[in-house]
């Protein structure tokens, strides 16, 4: 029992940060139907700036935690920001409204290339960082066995929580929102109504890739370590996550990263934590055949 | 101001620098560079290096100086290459259509393929010959094979698989294994890996090919990376990630290749009365490669007339067409789909026998990248596309081995650059494959 809350924290913790990014793939997917396969690099992008931003901090001296966290916070999403708006620019903006095949295969050249260029930046090697919250609290004990809880999880799981209110609040109620949500079902109709298409998409991905910027944060923070590969990874599970929420889904992001959080790591705690991705990806593919709009989506009808 | 603008350069016409509005592109240049600045000096200035405390930050402020000095002079330059290209193409209005590259091979294909073939074949005895350049040609005609049998899933049937790195590993593990475990010659394994991986096919094809497009791919790009960490995770069977060494090499109908060969058979050399040369077997590899290529060139291109490669093209353009028409969807789908997974079978165990080791590090999702890249830049459904695309991507970066860092970096941006420029790829003109009448109506079907 003990063990179960323990993974089940954990599992809680790991889906809030696929949830974060889930989101960018799901809203992208939802208003121009493509699958942003650099996202996943976004995020580890988000995570680099962190890191740098961080270690820039301890050498000028601001070392108040609160304060530093706050600060990286800001210039991580502002920057992975200016990186989300310039990956689309480059890569996907010039193949609006081209074939389906080709804003696919650009982004996954635009993956490739930002990999390879943090790889070149700044070393292939693991970049460690040193905890900078530790501690927590101990919900249960018996035995030997304590099931803690720690401070970083728990600002994992109240700030993805209010990341969600208020995004879920600017998509419902500001003009921003109306507009993406009009472009979302009609992007012709929408620029007939005086809504300026490329803008809504280019803060789109603004937005996608702030979001991913605070999942890079903490998991640079809660893991401790990054490289240039994390994307990679994290951006296919979390793509996983947004199809079994269902895609274009904003609740069915955060469920479905929920989801493969917990189910990776009750994997690895109960079976075996080699085969935590095939447990992901084999949900992915049950899910797929059983109910191919996922969990929360809404069946797409078929028009000649 | 802008109308005014436009008379002008009607007027001139062509000439080059008239026109243009330069403060303009200045302060557009200048933004593009600030962008960059932004972008750059967290990334690329300031880099991080292991200290014994933690991390240590080292500036490099030079490289943030090139990539804004590179950001602002080639958005500069770009800036006025489109307004020149404006005002010719208001000048050059319907005087003559844009030269369609496409359109010219596809004329010329009938020429061009014998000489490419000609030009392969001769390869190996032309003086510039050297191991080397058979290494990148047996490397780039593995990509030309492995692009080819893709085109099948995606250009005919227009399947997106991302996965296709999966059936590529199974063919390459099938023969290393086969070979380990029982001590079968290639020629016995080839047909098995290839079934093997048509097997795999099958059995991820039949659940999820009634899915569409992007969820597809993402199936078989999840397929794609169970598949490697089975092979990763696996010890008894794969030995993980030490993988499978000593795999035996191809012999030439039983003659083998080795200097001084067991008592009980002859070698090559001593067959033929040669003086031996490890050149041999790199030439055999060589054409070995090519005729498994030839094969599935010549494959796709018959299959194509036939019912079931008609099927595939019109399940491609309209799906709901099809099943109304009686087309059974999956049953077609799945036939694409394991042909497809037999020809990445056959190139794996080219591949396990060439190299002699195999790991999973070698079957990543950059594999499957690189080979759907070569397809789509190639343009869809084109066999010379492949060709093309393989000999530029794979011996193009090959070219910049010693650059080895850069290699991929500039393989990403080719991709994105290439896609820009051409979304349907280098040579992406297809003419129907059917038509009724001989009016020449409908030139692009896709």
């Amino acid at each position: 029992m003990e063990y179960f809350v323990q993974q089940l924290i954990n599992g809680v913790t790991l889906g809030a940060i696929y949830g974060l990014i889930a989101i960018g793939y799901t809203m992208v997917y939802g208003i121009i139907g493509m699958i942003n396969f650099a996202h996943g690099d976004v995020f580890m992008i988000g995570a680099f700036i962190a890191l740098i931003s961080l270690s820039v901090l301890g050498i000028v001296g601001i070392t108040w935690v609160p304060l530093a966290l706050l600060i990286v916070l800001i210039i991580a999403m502002l920057l992975t920001a200016a990186y989300g708006w310039t990956v689309e620019r480059i890569a996907y903006r010039p193949l609006r409204g081209s074939f389906r095949l080709a804003p696919l295969i650009s982004a996954i050249g635009m993956s490739i290339f930002l990999q390879n260029y943090v790889q070149i930046a700044q070393g292939a090697r693991v970049k460690p960082l040193q905890p900078v919250i530790q501690g927590g609290v101990i919900v249960m004990e018996k035995g030997d066995f304590t099931v803690s809880l720690s401070y970083m999880q728990m600002i994992i799981v109240v700030l993805t929580i209010a990341l969600m209110t208020a995004f879920s609040l600017l998509i419902a109620k500001t003009v921003l929102g109306r507009a993406q949500r009009a472009c979302e079902q009609d992007r012709v109709m929408a620029s007939l109504l005086g809504i300026n298409v490329d803008r809504t998409i280019s803060l789109t991905f603004v937005m996608g890739a702030a979001l991913a910027a605070v999942a890079g944060m903490m998991f640079l923070l809660y893991y401790g370590v990054i490289d240039f590969f994390i994307g990679f990874l994290a951006g296919i599970k979390a793509f996983t996550a947004a199809v079994l929420g269902g895609i274009g889904s904003l609740p069915g992001a955060m469920l479905g990263g929920l989801l493969i959080g917990l189910i990776e790591t009750f994997w690895s705690a109960y079976f075996t934590i080699e085969y935590k991705d095939v447990a992901a990806f084999g949900v992915l593919i049950l899910v797929l055949v059983f109910r191919p709009t996922g969990l929360l989506g809404k069946p797409e009808v078929e028009k000649v | 101001m802008a109308t005014e603008n436009r008379t002008t350069q009607q007027g001139v016409g062509q000439t080059a620098l008239e026109g243009l509005d330069l403060p303009a592109i200045a302060k557009d240049s200048f933004m593009a560079a600030v962008l960059v600045l932004a972008l750059a000096v967290p990334i690329i200035g300031l880099r991080t290096v292991p200290a014994p405390q933690g991390l240590d930050i080292e500036g490099r402020w030079t490289g943030v100086a090139i990539a804004v000095a590179a950001a602002f002079a080639g958005r500069f330059l770009l800036n006025i290459w489109w307004a020149q290209r404006r005002s010719r193409q208001r000048a050059a209005q319907l005087a003559a259509p844009a030269l369609d590259i496409g359109a010219y091979v596809q004329t010329f294909a009938k020429y061009i393929g014998p000489v490419l073939i000609v030009v392969a074949v001769a390869l190996p005895w032309t003086p510039f010959a050297s191991r080397y350049v058979l290494d990148v040609g047996i490397l780039v005609l593995t990509y030309i094979m492995l692009g080819w049998g893709l085109n099948i899933v995606v250009g005919l049937a227009g399947l997106l698989d991302l996965g296709y790195v999966a059936f590529y590993a199974v063919g390459a593990y099938s023969y290393a294994l086969i070979a380990q475990y029982f001590d079968w010659s290639f020629w016995v394994c080839l047909p098995l890996a290839g079934g093997f991986a048509a097997f795999f096919g099958i059995l991820l094809g039949f659940p999820v090919l009634r899915l569409r497009g992007d969820y597809l791919a993402i199936v078989t790009l999840g397929f794609g990376e169970i598949v490697r960490v089975i092979l990763l995770n696996w010890y008894d069977l794969t030995n993980g990630p030490d993988g499978v060494s000593k795999i035996p090499r191809p012999s030439f109908f039983g003659l083998p290749f080795d200097r001084s060969p067991d008592q009980a058979s002859e070698s090559f050399h001593g067959f033929f009365g040669l003086e031996y040369s490890s050149l041999h077997r790199i030439i055999f590899l060589y054409y070995l490669i090519l005729v498994l290529a030839m094969v599935t060139n010549l494959f796709t291109l018959r299959i194509r007339k036939l019912p079931v490669g008609r099927a595939w093209e019109a399940l491609r353009e309209d799906e709901i067409a099809c099943r109304s028409l009686g087309i059974n969807p999956t049953n077609t789908k799945l036939t694409a789909f394991a042909i497809g997974a037999m020809f990445g079978g056959f190139a794996g165990s080219f591949f396990a026998t060439r190299q002699g080791f195999i790991s999973p590090e070698s079957f990543t999702f950059v594999e499957s990248a690189v080979i759907l890249a070569i397809v789509v830049l190639g343009g869809m459904g084109s066999q010379i596309g492949v060709v093309v695309a393989s000999v530029l991507l794979i011996g193009g970066t090959e070219l910049f081995r010693e650059l080895e860092e850069f290699r991929m970096l500039a393989f990403g941006a080719a991709m994105v650059l290439i896609m820009i420029w051409k979304p349907r790829g280098l040579l992406a003109h297809r003419d129907p494959t059917l038509r009724l009448g001989s009016a020449g109506v409908g030139k692009e079907a896709t």
